[in-house]
């Protein structure tokens, strides 16, 4: 008797569990005939890097699952976004289906292990080209460029107007990121609070615990976007931050065609589409100036 | 060797945090533990509800859900810690507190019955039997427990980092994300920094195990 109700509710809950996913399913279909990309059959030269990834049938792709507008993971678990469209312009020009991409969660401590090791094939998570990277990973792109902005309290009670005028006050960034570091060596007399988080420091500032917050200029539009009422973005971003496609060291001929694939993508308008549906759809902003790829 | 000269202040700073956020609140949660633990042994049942139900709480809450509500959750009803590493201290040494209770009440009812009753019998107070003739002997049973708990009250520093206190597990996250290439080396400094807080802890609790071990 105890057995079969037992049975009947595993049955019962079974029901429920298949629902939910067929569910996910067709929203997941539905969004895939959505997308811009288009799969193509293409030949590659035998022996090359596209070849290769080609004949795996997948490519693996890192990407932030918490970076709203670039790469946030749905309530089905898959990330969306303006990175992740990158990713799929450049596997459909590979013949891959969507299907055929497999995402794996970067986070910004781990990108370079992950394309080092070959844990993925490339990284495409707001991930700034610089020098110091470079000695251990190659940048396709830049498919973007952000610039380091700051970010207060509704009605800039502190009169902040640029990095400048943040002397003296606290500001808070994270742990280990681009603008923490240059705050730091740049404007070393303002008072870094250092979380692990944006949302923290979103938190903070909130609470009024910090005077403002700093990082690339997309991450805070999405906070704004989010409250209005209580944050504002001073608007005057100081840094260049070119987001670049990071693959292993030495694979140029991946390289090579990435960066053909993302110059054809801002002469078709189709990275401007990709822009409008995701971050610009956050932000309420048009799709700036493709900015030019460097092929070093 | 030289990537590591040039952060030695940074690194030494940051085991110097984590050490000190290991200490002062370990100190705090051993006073308080302790207190909990008499109150969990005392014969008013008010204090001794109070103390079962401060152990519950925050032995079943997650470390990173107390500094959360510290954090950001005070200031909804108007408090606020003056500094961060407070607020990082406060939480550690709340968690660790209910962890210490337990093991010094483990230690109390290791005691036999007799020697209070003995303590009693000769007229001491509550108190008095307590703090003269249960605790000294419950605290060298429970050198190896408190260990345990000191250790992982240690390790458990690393939370802070999550919240703004700059310790081995922050400075962890800033070198290698600044420095790709050394991050190996990265890795093994902060690794060691903290190996020179738990193994020396470790030793000593040996050491003091045996001195005070008494035979019953």
């Amino acid at each position: 008797m105890r057995i079969t109700r037992y049975a009947a509710t595993l049955a019962a809950f079974g029901v429920v569990l298949t629902g939910c996913a067929s569910e996910a399913g067709n929203q997941a279909q539905q969004e895939a005939e959505e997308t811009t990309a288009e799969v193509e059959e293409v030949e590659f030269e035998p022996g090359s890097t596209m070849a290769e990834i080609v004949e795996a049938g997948e490519l693996r792709v890192g990407t932030k699952i918490d970076q709203p507008g670039f790469g946030l993971a749905n309530t089905a678990g898959d990330p969306e976004g303006f990175d992740v469209e990158m990713a799929k312009f450049i596997a459909a020009k590979m013949g891959l289906t969507e299907d055929q991409i497999t995402f794996t969660e970067t986070v910004s401590a781990n990108r370079e292990p992950f394309l080092q090791n070959g844990q993925v094939d490339m990284v495409v998570a707001t991930y700034t080209i610089n020098d110091t990277r470079k000695q251990v990973v190659d940048f396709a792109g830049p498919y973007y460029e952000a610039g380091q902005d700051i970010m207060v309290a509704a009605g800039n009670p502190e009169k902040i107007e640029g990095p400048e005028d943040l002397a003296g006050k606290s500001v808070c960034s994270v742990e280990g990121s681009t603008p923490a570091e240059n705050i730091r060596t740049n404007y070393p007399e303002a008072e870094l609070v250092l979380y692990d988080a944006y949302s923290k420091c979103a938190d903070d500032l909130r609470n009024g615990n910090v005077d403002a917050v700093t990082t690339d200029n997309v991450i805070l539009t999405g906070f704004v976007a989010g409250d209005p009422e209580a944050f504002e973005l001073v608007g005057n971003p100081f840094t260049k931050e070119p987001y670049g496609i990071g693959l292993p060291k030495g694979q140029d001929d991946f390289r090579d065609f990435i960066n053909d694939v993302l110059e054809e993508s801002f002469e078709d308008g189709t990275w401007a589409e990709a822009w409008d549906k995701t971050a610009g759809a956050i932000t309420n902003t048009e799709a700036p100036e493709p900015p030019k790829v460097d092929r070093y | 060797m030289s990537f590591l000269a040039d952060n030695f202040t940074l690194l030494r700073d940051a085991f110097l945090t984590t050490l000190s956020l290991a200490v002062v609140s370990g100190v705090l949660a051993l006073l308080l533990g302790t207190i909990l633990a008499a109150m969990r042994v005392s014969p008013i049942p008010a204090l001794r509800a109070l103390a079962t139900f401060y152990v519950e709480v925050f032995r079943n809450t997650p470390l990173t859900v107390v500094f959360f509500f510290l954090a950001f959750g005070l200031v909804y009803v108007d408090l606020q810690f003056p500094s961060r590493f407070i607020t990082a201290v406060t939480a550690l040494a709340l968690y660790t507190a209910a962890f210490v209770c337990e093991a010094v009440r483990s230690g109390i009812n290791s005691v036999p019955p007799g020697q209070a009753e003995a303590a009693r019998a000769l007229g001491l107070d509550f108190r008095q039997t307590l703090t003269t003739v249960v605790l000294p002997q419950a605290f060298r049973t429970v050198v190896p427990p408190l260990g345990n708990v000191w250790i992982a009250l240690a390790k458990n520093t690393s939370i802070a980092a999550g919240f703004a206190v700059t310790d081995l597990t922050a400075v962890l996250q800033r070198l290698a994300n600044a420095s790709a290439d050394q991050l190996a080396l990265v890795f093994v400094a902060v690794v060691v920094g903290y190996l020179m807080i738990t193994l020396p802890s470790a030793w000593g609790i040996r050491v003091l195990e045996r001195r005070l071990a008494i035979v019953r």
